[in-house]
Order: structure tokens, then sequence, then C-alpha cells
């Protein structure tokens, strides 16, 4: 009964993963003869600029907005924990956006900031605060701040939930005896939930980490990799190598350079979820 | 050193005496007037795509003058959540129960097998995908969308059906094998039942996944004509010019937004039990 699921598996996932790892040993353009090259891809990775500065433009995005949706998603979660009618209806909103596509968040926000049309933009305008005839994409760090904020709005609700089930798996006897034994809520969050929350941090950190490591449709849609190519992230560039420079071998091999990368991420936070299980 | 304390006693609970006590952390209105405006700021940017949508651009959606019109994506983004959830569901159904009630030589490496999947995102291997998908004559075809993202929801799904079923005691199959059922018609008729909510999450899952996707229908799919929403949004508010026509864009993105929402808040229930089941269990 688990034949199809295999068959599907092996199809679309066992075999192209197989098929990675051939097609980056050569020179494969997508319409044209393969030619065997060994680990030149690998070799032309590690001194390609264009890709050594998407990987290092990723990493930055993903230093940023981790411990942004980390204490966001804490914040948001200690006001709405407990189970009154007020306080699941706050979830409720803050968990909305969770169910937009990225897709369709990234077009919302576009038009939000847009110069002289953009409500957002027009509202600060007229607050005195921003000029509405700035283009906040033109720039690198406005363009940015606003993805960071757009992808913070849209997933941490998620995360907020994945704190909130760690919260309800907290006992209750545990909280209330630092309570009778004076400790203040401080004291009490910072050394009982805290602690006894470390499987769902880490949790909250695979997700944020590995989501991030593989953006894509924010920064195609919202800053389509601009201004001059700096928001161009890993997932991005294998894009561009594959279908729009048809380069497919070489995009095979940036496909394995970044698997890699997430493979040594996913180990990291699993040595952290053990070491958590052990405390 | 002649005793060693768990460490634990010690860090646990300190001496509170010597901290000052605080005030209750947050005063009633206090916390009201918090949680409002933040969920005024949430809220904010779906009121700014609704602000947008016009009479104009609602007429504007059946125009398929540019060769594709929303209504169009928006079939086309029907067809493939609809396929992709119904094969994830179909398939995960029926390798759950194997997983979980049917144990054979190697069952327990072929689950493992399935989860380290779940490591592998498809972005990673998105190009000989595309080879694979043209090999087999489904590249540039909704079907081949379809089934990559269906494959790509399997490990969560096999997941959470494995783990619902293997909620169900076992005496409930024994009554059903002693009345004669065979394993199939013991899971149709007996499981299935039970293991409703399991399946209603990953329907649920595998819909928003399927109905979201961008990145995947943006590569496999390379005719116009065949564009799912998220990535013919883009284009159909595009004119010559590279100028945005920004109602008609709202307008299609509340086309895609607003089933969701829906969707949301009557099942909330089956989706975040699905969310928690496939994070925490």
């Amino acid at each position: 009964m688990s034949l199809p699921a295999f068959v599907l598996l092996g199809m679309f996932f066992i075999w192209p993963l197989i098929r990675t790892v051939t097609m980056s040993l050569h020179d494969w353009p997508l319409l044209g003869v393969p030619e065997f090259i060994g680990f030149d891809n690998y070799v032309k990775a590690f001194r390609d600029n264009q890709f050594l500065g998407a990987g290092a433009f990723t990493i930055f995005y993903t230093v940023v907005i981790t411990p942004i949706l980390l204490i966001l998603s804490f914040a948001l979660a200690f006001l709405v924990r407990r189970g009154t009618r007020a306080h699941r209806f706050f979830q409720t909103i803050y968990f909305l956006p969770v169910v937009i596509g990225l897709a369709s968040g990234s077009y919302i926000w576009l038009f939000m900031w847009q110069s002289d049309i953009g409500p957002t933009t027009l509202l600060l305008g007229d607050l005195g605060l921003l000029d509405p005839r700035t283009n906040y994409f033109a720039d690198f760090w406005s363009a940015f701040a606003i993805v960071v904020t757009m992808v913070t709005w849209k997933v941490v609700g998620l995360q907020m939930l994945l704190v909130l089930a760690g919260i309800q798996g907290i006992p209750e006897d545990v909280t209330e005896a630092a309570r009778i034994d004076g400790a203040n809520a401080w004291q009490s969050f910072w050394h009982i939930t805290v602690p006894l929350l470390r499987p769902t941090l880490a949790l909250v950190l695979v997700f944020s980490v590995d989501g991030s490591l593989l953006a894509f449709d924010q920064f195609y849609i919202m800053t389509t990799g601009g201004p001059a190519g700096s928001t161009i992230t890993a997932v991005f560039q294998i894009y561009r190598t594959g279908f729009v420079q048809f380069d497919v071998g070489y995009a095979s091999a940036l496909s394995l350079i970044l698997m890699l990368a997430l493979g040594l991420v996913s180990l990291g936070q699993m040595l952290l979820l053990r070491n958590s299980d052990n405390s | 050193m002649t005793t060693t304390l768990p460490a634990t006693t010690a860090t646990l609970l300190p001496d509170a005496a010597e901290v000052p006590r605080r005030q209750p952390v947050l005063p009633r209105i206090a916390w009201w007037a918090i949680s409002i405006c933040l969920a005024v700021l949430f809220l904010y940017p779906i009121g700014v795509m609704l602000s947008q949508v016009g009479p104009d651009d609602i007429a504007q959606i059946f125009d398929s003058s540019k060769g594709l019109s929303v209504v169009q994506s928006a079939g086309n983004s029907a067809f493939v959540s609809l396929v992709a959830t119904g094969v994830a569901v179909l398939v995960s159904t029926l390798a759950g129960y194997a997983f979980a009630k049917l144990p054979y030589r190697g069952s327990r490496i072929a689950f493992f097998v399935t989860l380290v999947t779940f490591m592998v995102p498809f972005q990673a291997i998105i190009t000989p995908l595309y080879l694979v998908l043209r090999d087999i004559g489904l590249q540039n075809n909704l079907l081949g969308v379809a089934l990559v993202i269906a494959t790509f929801n399997l490990p969560l799904g096999i997941f959470l059906m494995r783990n619902s079923f293997a909620a169900i005691p076992a005496s409930l199959e024994e009554a059903a094998q002693i009345d004669g059922a065979s394993a199939f018609s013991a899971m149709w008729r007996v499981m299935l039942p039970v293991a409703v909510p399991g399946l209603v999450s990953t329907a649920l899952l595998s819909f928003f996944a399927a109905w979201n996707e961008f990145f995947a229908a943006l590569i496999l799919i390379t005719d116009q004509s065949l564009y799912t929403l998220p990535v013919s949004i883009g284009i159909l508010s595009a004119d010559a010019n590279f100028q945005l026509d920004f109602g008609l864009m709202q307008t299609g993105v509340a086309v895609t937004v607003i089933p969701c929402v829906i969707v949301y808040l009557v099942l909330q229930r089956y989706y975040v039990a699905g969310l928690l089941g496939g994070a925490l269990k």
C-alpha cells in the first residue's frame, strides 16, 4: 500500500536527486550536448562572485530575520497565551497572514510601498514622516527593510503558534510552584519557561533558518533582485543560472552546494535539539 | 566537594527576597491597547488589498486579451491544487496505514527514508526536476506541477496519517477482522472514519501549499495560458512598457487570498492541529 508513495518519491525526488549529482559534473547546456567536466563546476562556483555574493546576501538575510522572528513570536505568544475568548480572537488575527501565500503577500507590499500611489507611502507622507516621491525599492536598505517586514508579518503567526503549543506543554504546577516560592513574573519566565521551551526554540529556529536560506518569491517579486543585483538570494541565482542562462549543469552544482549548506545547518539544529532533550 | 546538587534546583528557584518585586506585567487596559494596535497592523495589508478592488478591475479579471485572464489562471490554480491535494491525501492515507498497521520487513527504514525527504527542499533539485518532467512528457503541464507539489507534501502527509492510524486501538481492527473483513475493507470501513481529522489536516496543508506555490509553477510551466494565479498576477498587471496596473494586481491577489482566508476561518481547528501535528509529534 505504500507503493504509490514510493513511485512518486522515486520519480520526482530520488531520480532528480541522483541526476543533480551527475549533471553537476557536466557542462550541460539546456538544449545541447552534455560534456563531462568533473568538478570544474564546483571550482567555478567558489570563484564566481555572483554566486558568492548571492550566498553572502542569503546568509545576511537569515541572520537579520531569524532573531526578529524569534523575539516577536515569543512576545506575541506571551501576549495571547491564555485560552480566553479574547486571547483566541487575537491568535486568529495574528495567524491570518500565514494562510496568504508568500507571492500574494509580496504583491500587496509591493503596492503598499510604491512611490506616489502606495497607501503606506502616502500615509507616511501625510504625516510628514517620509517623502512620498521616494522609490523605496531603488535603495538597498529600504527595499531590504520592506521585505523583512513583509516576511515577518507573513510568518510570525506560525511561529507564535509553535511557541504557544510549547507553552501549553509546560505543566502548570511547575510555574505554580515557582510562584508560591516567591518568583515574580520575570523570574518565572526567565528561569522556568525559557529553559523548558528550548525544544520549541530549536523548532522555531529550524523553520525560520531553513525558510530564509531558501528565500526566493519575495525578492523575485518585490525587488527583482535589485537594486543592482544586491538582493539576489542563492535560490534566485540558481534560477538565473538554470533558467535564464540555461546552464543547467552549473545550476545543479550550485544546488548541491546549497543542499550541503542546508544539511550542515539542519545537523547543527538537531544537535541543539538533542542537547535540550538532555537538560 | 562531597555532594553534587542537581543543577536545576539551584537555577530554577533563585532567592526571591533579594530581587525587588515588580508590578504585574500588563494591566488589562494596556493589554487590550497593545493587542488591538497589533491586530490593526496585521490586518492593514489585507485592507489595502481589498480597498483596490473596484468595479473596473472586477470586469477586467475576465479579460483574456493578453492570452490569459485572472479567471483562467484561477482555473489553472484550482486544477493544480485539487489534483495535488487528491493525490497527496490518497497516497499518504495508503502509505500511512501501511506504516502504522501493516509492518513489513524494512518498513521502519522505508518510513525513515520517507521522512528524510523532508530535509531536501524541492528548490534544491528544481533543475533536474525540470528535465525529468521533460523526459516523461509532463513539462509545461499542469498535471506535472500537481504531481511534483503532491510528492513534496507526501512526507508530512504520510507522517500525519501514520500518526492518526497508529492512535487507533488494535481492538477495533481485530473486531473488523473477526467479522471477516480484508485488510483493505478494514481500512476503508473501520479505520478511515476514525482517521478523518488527520485526513482533513493533510488535505488542508496540501491545498494551501499547492494554491500558493510560486517557484515550482514559475519554472515548470512555460506556457502563459497555463500559469497559476501567483505567477500570472505579475504578468497580467504589467503592460507593454512594464508599467503595473496595481488595481488589477490587487484584484488578482484578492482572488488568490479570499478562498484561503475563508477556508482557514471555517476549518481553523483542523488546519492548526495539522500544523502542530506535523511540527511537534
